[in-house]
């Protein structure tokens, strides 16, 4: 056997667990919900043929359209906010002060905890009895609104609560002024460039890779948006036949899973799961092709 | 260096206090808020019911209820979720080293045609949202009888995550190629290079992949919410749920328990902490 044809052949073999993966756990499953969004199924017995049914049923039917526009609503805030707090707490993580690395630890370390945890502790950080944030907050004359319980806040107070894991991106962030070579600043500062006017010239159009790098990310974990919502549902004082105060946390991924498997509607929730692939799909290329229009790729 | 007069002549008493002081307060503030959480936790898991109760709510707990956490690991049957979290978490960690292990050299130590597109398609595959398959997967797993069962949640990660892959391949670059071809040259098959050669070379990228795959187990939450149906098989992500009776939740035992599920990724954070910096940036640049 030639070298070329035994590397093909060893490459492949080595690689097979991915191939194998990702023939079953992606590229049929998401065929198999093609199939799927075109029938009635319960879960149980044979799937009923109902065409395009499923799709028009989702033009019609409020809930879809509710999930859709607190989905949105949150990630078109999460996202560009999540990319300025990184890079707020990169530029902090970036002075050179002796302990910088207890501040970064500190930082960073709420990005890698639990969610789920996060989120029963956020419960109770702004619960207005029993909470910390409510109390500071009317100290210092700022009249703290129910962040949990007024449908108007709850998806802010989810986008807040976004922040705590800030520190992971400002991570990347952080390599990447760190790989920009210290004389760009030096000779802006002989020329007279203040910080501001140095983060503006030197850093941003520098750091634009990671900002797309970050957006895309948001993008995905905004759209799939989840933990937070059914846990504070949960804690329920709210009750549980919405999701949250007036549906105002019913989010896509929510409603996927709560006609999945509580209503256990799987063709119509196969048709959802259409809609967010077409959707992330078009999203992520949008965002990519207007990337060409600001990302410096070199120095 | 610049050797410039410009600094020489600045008073001192402005970069002390721009370069000393200034950045100092700005830092301990943003600590400050990111900690309060936490500490808000771990305050209101040490509080007395009538402590709780209190407005304005109490900072300090005075007396600490340190029985809060022995009643919040009686009052669920904490061990054998806690037990079922170390199962998860053991299995999807191994899972997601021997297999990015193996698939990373394949896209990386051996020339073959297609390599790189191949990959370019893996990587695309981040792009996926993972709901997307939720439906359709638990369709398939329900017609083989693995509902309820941690295979859902462990099989998968046996054939390959793109983020791993991606940073054991990113390492693997790096190691000179004439070590591989030595190795060929004294008649050695593919699987003993990787096996002897490359495998000892890899371990820091496996320790940084173990690491993020364990930390990712350990906080899944919306997997084990949809395969397991069975209370002794919940992991603490699902468990924890179990602190709300009828329509009241005992605040301060949840907050005990999340203290103590949230005090592990403290810890292998603490021990690791250089892992989890590499893991965050390898991928970073140029990604």
């Amino acid at each position: 056997m030639s070298t070329d044809r035994r590397n093909l052949r060893n490459g492949l073999l080595f690689i097979s667990p991915w191939l194998i993966g990702f023939a079953a756990f992606q590229v049929y499953p998401i065929l198999y919900s093609l199939r799927l969004s075109f029938t009635e199924y319960s879960g149980f017995g044979a799937w009923v043929d109902t065409g395009v049914q499923n799709y028009t049923r989702l033009l019609r039917d409020p809930l879809f359209w509710k999930a859709a526009y607190n989905t949105l609503y949150y990630t078109v805030l999460a996202v560009p906010i999540g990319v300025v707090v990184a890079i707020v707490l990169a530029l902090a993580m970036n002075q050179r002060v002796r302990e910088i690395s207890a501040y970064r630890a500190i930082l960073y370390l709420p990005s890698i905890l639990p969610l789920f945890a996060l989120s029963f502790v956020w419960v109770v950080f702004v619960n207005p009895r029993y909470g910390m944030l409510s109390y500071v907050l009317n100290v210092v004359g700022i009249p703290a609104p129910d962040w949990i319980g007024d449908p108007a806040w709850t998806k802010l107070s989810i986008v807040i609560l976004a922040q705590l894991g800030a520190g992971g991106p400002a991570l990347i962030f952080l390599a990447g002024i760190r790989a920009i070579p210290r004389d760009l600043f030096e000779s802006a500062q002989i020329d007279g460039a203040g910080p501001f006017r140095r983060f503006a010239a030197i850093t941003l159009p520098l750091i634009t890779p990671v900002i797309l790098y970050d957006v895309i990310l948001g993008l995905s974990l905004g759209l799939q948006v989840f933990t937070q919502a059914y846990i504070i549902t949960s804690t329920g004082a709210v009750g549980a036949s919405t999701a949250g105060p007036l549906n105002s946390l019913l989010f896509y991924v929510y409603y996927i899973y709560r006609t999945a498997f509580q209503y256990t509607e799987m063709g119509y929730a196969a048709a959802l799961v259409w809609v967010l692939f077409i959707v992330s799909l078009a999203l992520a290329l949008g965002v990519f092709r207007w990337a060409r229009s600001w990302v410096h790729y070199e120095i | 260096m610049r050797e410039g007069p410009g600094p020489v002549h600045h008073p001192a008493i402005g970069p002390l206090l721009g370069e000393r002081v200034l950045p100092r307060i700005i830092l301990v503030l943003m600590c400050l808020v990111y900690f309060a959480p936490f500490y808000w936790m771990v305050a209101t898991s040490l509080k007395t019911n009538e402590q709780l109760s209190a407005f304005p709510p109490g900072f300090w707990p005075n007396p600490f209820a340190w029985r809060n956490y022995a009643d919040a690991v009686s009052y669920i049957p904490f061990l054998r979720f806690f037990f079922n979290s170390l199962m998860l978490t053991a299995g999807a960690t191994v899972g997601a080293v021997i297999s990015n292990s193996l698939i990373a050299y394949g896209f990386s130590r051996i020339p073959w045609k297609g390599r790189e597109v191949l990959f370019y398609v893996a990587i695309a595959t981040v792009f996926i949202p993972f709901p997307v398959t939720l439906v359709a997967l638990f369709d398939i797993f329900a017609k083989l009888h693995w509902i309820n069962t941690f295979r859902p949640l462990i099989v998968p990660t046996f054939f390959g995550q793109a983020f791993y892959m991606f940073l054991i391949r990113q390492f693997l670059m790096g190691v000179p190629r004439e070590l591989s071809d030595a190795a060929r040259m004294d008649g050695a098959g593919e699987f003993s290079i990787f096996r002897l050669v490359i495998l000892p070379l890899m371990r820091p990228a496996i320790a940084v992949v173990a690491i993020f795959a364990a930390v990712n187990a350990w906080n899944d939450f919306l997997t084990p919410l949809i395969y397991l149906s069975d209370e002794s098989r919940y992991p603490l992500s699902i468990g924890l749920q179990f602190f709300k009776a009828e329509h009241t939740v005992s605040f301060t035992l949840l907050m005990a328990a999340s203290t103590l599920v949230v005090l592990p990724v403290v810890v292998l954070f603490l021990v690791f902490q250089r892992f989890f910096v590499e893991g965050v940036t390898v991928g970073a640049i140029k990604g």
